[in-house]
């Protein structure tokens, strides 16, 4: 399929949950509505549209804005060579989104760093706790309010 | 606080922790293993000894400051994240970076890739008992580190490809360098066969052992010399050429079961097919005229001199890295943007260069990328680096996210040592290639 | 009874020059500094021609805990506990500027210098340090293990 034609084909295929589409300095993008990631990633990883491969999922932090938080995810189809980049809104207070954990086994990991960074919770995954800070810390780094260089040191430390 | 393994373990058998602070952990990696006799039963990873705020720091630095950061990420090739990172914003800018530049890097971006592999593999032999094949690597890769060091000024945190182009020219003699270089690895290269291939003992460490199917290798996400061990073929420099990449002849090896062998033998070959770009790229880059030897003087001098009259003498920046000087700007530096820092001939004489310099430096000013965001990814030692930046048209990056290749590869281990023995986790982890620096950011 | 001073100092000097050629060292390496620790162990610039060259990979034989590399607040725990597992005499080398005072890493996650954990004896600033460096760090350290008092009467370390 050409490019034109895969995202019409992809838009065909989920029209209520993708809200838009747009293409920035050659990257496909999709943005998605929060309730259809589901059914919209496990229909983008199968045939025909065969997005084998999670390769990044983020998240980024808009403070000012109303949705907050903004789920980014990359997808890469081996067979046709090309990427996509998938985008979801999340609101502040209730930042919450399906996991993909059934479909791509690196989203286990993937979704514990958004969560210990972030804080976005992920409905249906297992194992939810804090990969690269310690159990115990306090807050989530990444977000635009946690400041910079506060530290929070486990020890007891001299002067 | 107990663990996860802690609360699920049954009562009859031991946990083993190898811990943080362990000679094959590579650093900072902890795994946790309950064992009934030397039998795995389960094993958990708890990663995050090394989080070093990569991230978070790049928010508050402008875009020109957080290169060295970029360095520090996988610091057995740290030429190629400041490639990933500096390509990324020539995405995100729209520059064209000139010829020479780009060869250069292609040449520094593959010294970097040999020593990275050549430190994996010796990594990985040393922790299986092959002492000699560590020193004989580390031997190649100090003749690898010499063009480094006399090119850019130090041989590993180099800081050297630069958005735009890359800081300074090739040094004179690099040719000699490079060709010491490249036969003194592949002498190493010969014995390391010799001693590792067909080695009874490595063989019965590492073939069959940590073997991965095609389909969960892609699953997890796997890319790069680990991907290609399972016989999948992904190379970005094939998939989405950058560089010169497109140019060059080079073939990439695939292996066939995924297990640890693969692994360690798809290194090997693809140590050869990079020594093999080194050589065409070599061969590519055209050596300049030396410079006439005319008179020069110091800056004070000229300024000096200046009040009065033009300085018709050159000045000498000392010291300076050779090969930086603003002749050589507009072959290894783009002139289309300000994104580089100006030549210090101008920022020391001029007005109108000590103003530019001013305001490249300066908060709030320098480089200054329109709102918007750009994933670009480069082939790193590990497989698919990719840098993720999200611009809101200020000088400092909104969010800026590192596509790690080893945290894909490394969320796998404990599905690949899960029924094994205690000996097997060693040669398994080793030729993962776990770098703290990539995995934790 | 000053003759029976000279005889200490005499074997002071015998123990110090016995202690600091044969300094078994354990290497804590986190980050990018173990690559320079890597150069510095092997072939081209040695430290086994000064006596340090046998790594010891349990705290409890080794007497010079070399910190190489960014400590963070996750691993300052194991590093104090790798310090006090280790048994008298014993020293520790800062290796690197992350290891000295934290580096360029100056956030929530990095310990700002080890000396806020355990003391420290001798520092290596770099980043990395050349391993000429290294060495000539390992020459004062050997400098300062000759001169120190040696503890070898029976009294109790305060």
């Amino acid at each position: 399929m050409e490019k034109e034609n895969l995202i019409e084909e992809i838009r065909k295929r989920f029209p209520d949950e993708i809200e838009s589409d747009a293409e920035t300095r050659g990257d496909q993008v999709l943005v998605v509505r929060r309730e259809g990631l589901r059914p919209v990633m496990s229909g983008l990883k199968d045939a025909p549209f065969d997005y084998a491969v999670l390769l990044d999922l983020t998240c980024v932090d808009f403070l000012a804005s109303e949705n907050r938080f903004e789920m980014v995810y990359h997808l890469y189809s081996m067979s046709r060579n090309r990427r996509l980049r998938i985008k979801v809104s999340l609101p502040g207070e209730t930042a919450v989104v399906d996991s993909l954990v059934g479909l791509w086994k690196n989203a286990d990991w993937l979704e514990r760093e958004v969560f210990d960074m972030f804080g976005v919770a992920f409905i249906g995954h297992p194992d939810l706790r804090r990969i690269l800070m310690y159990e115990g810390f306090e807050g989530h780094p990444l977000r635009k309010s946690y400041p910079w260089r506060k530290e929070q040191p486990r020890i007891t430390l001299k002067d | 606080m107990e663990t996860r393994i802690q609360k699920e373990a049954r009562p009859d058998t031991m946990l083993l922790n190898m811990g943080p602070s362990h000679p094959a952990m590579h650093g900072t990696f902890r795994i946790m293993l309950e064992l009934e006799g030397e039998k795995i039963l389960n094993a958990e990873v708890e990663i995050g000894y090394l989080h070093r705020g990569f991230e978070k720091t790049c928010e508050n630095k402008t875009y020109f400051n957080l290169l060295p950061y970029t360095d520090r990420l996988n610091y057995v090739s740290p030429q190629i994240n400041n490639l990933g990172y500096a390509m990324t914003m020539e995405k995100m800018l729209g520059i064209e970076v000139p010829e020479r530049a780009q060869q250069i890097r292609v040449l520094m971006s593959e010294l970097s890739r040999v020593s990275d592999h050549l430190t994996c593999l010796a990594a990985m032999a040393m922790e299986n008992g092959a002492f000699t094949v560590f020193l004989y690597m580390m031997k190649a890769r100090e003749f690898l580190w010499d063009v480094i060091e006399f090119t850019t000024g130090s041989r590993m945190t180099t800081s050297y490809i630069r958005i735009g182009g890359v800081r300074a020219d090739l040094f004179e003699g690099w040719r000699d360098a490079v060709k010491k270089a490249v036969l003194e690895t592949r002498r190493v290269l010969k014995d390391v066969h010799g001693l590792l291939d067909k080695n009874q003992i490595f063989l019965n460490r590492t073939r069959g052992i940590g073997a991965i199917s095609k389909e969960d290798a892609l699953s997890y996400g796997w890319t790069g010399p680990c991907l290609r061990s399972t016989g999948v073929l992904y190379d970005v420099r094939k998939a989405h050429p950058y560089l010169t990449y497109d140019r060059l002849s080079f073939d990439v090896p695939l292996g066939e079961r995924g297990d640890n062998y693969d692994r360690y033998m798809v290194r090997m070959l693809e140590m050869e097919q990079s020594l093999r770009i080194i050589e065409q790229v070599a061969g590519l880059i055209t050596d300049k005229r030396p410079r006439a030897k005319t008179e020069e003087i110091e800056p004070t001098e000229a300024v000096r001199l200046g009040r009065t009259q033009k300085p018709r003498q050159k000045i000498r920046l000392s010291p300076n890295l050779e090969g930086s000087e603003k002749q050589r700007y507009p072959e290894i530096l783009t002139a289309d943007a300000p994104v580089v820092v100006p030549p210090k001939e101008d920022t020391y004489t001029t007005m109108e260069g000590l103003i530019s310099h001013f305001l490249f430096f300066m908060k709030g000013y320098g480089i200054r990328p329109p709102k918007g965001d750009v994933y670009f990814s480069v082939e790193g030692g590990n497989g698919e680096v990719g840098f993720y930046i999200v611009s809101d048209g200020t000088d400092r990056p909104y969010r800026l996210h590192l596509r790690a290749p080893c945290f894909h590869i490394v969320s796998a281990i404990e599905q690949l040592i899960k029924g094994r023995f205690v000996a097997d986790v060693i040669p398994t982890f080793g030729s993962m290639n776990m770098i703290g620096g990539e995995l934790d950011r | 009874m000053s003759g029976f001073d000279f005889l200490t100092t005499r074997f002071d000097m015998a123990v110090g020059w016995a202690r600091k050629f044969s300094l078994f060292h354990y290497p804590f390496i986190t980050a990018c500094c173990g690559m320079e620790y890597m150069s510095a162990a092997c072939a081209h610039f040695d430290i086994d021609r000064f006596g340090a060259g046998l790594t010891r990979f349990s705290p409890r034989q080794a007497d010079l805990l070399l910190v190489v590399g960014t400590v963070s607040h996750k691993l300052a725990p194991a590093l104090r506990t790798v310090y006090e597992q280790m048994m008298e005499p014993k020293w520790v080398i800062a290796f690197g500027a992350c290891a000295v005072s934290g580096g360029i890493y100056q956030n929530y996650a990095a310990v700002q210098g080890i000396d806020k954990i355990i003391p420290v004896d001798v520092y290596i600033p770099g980043c990395p340090p050349r391993p000429e460096m290294v060495l000539d760090g390992l020459l004062k350290l050997q400098e300062k293990i000759q001169n120190q008092g040696q503890d070898w009467r029976w009294k109790k370390k305060t």
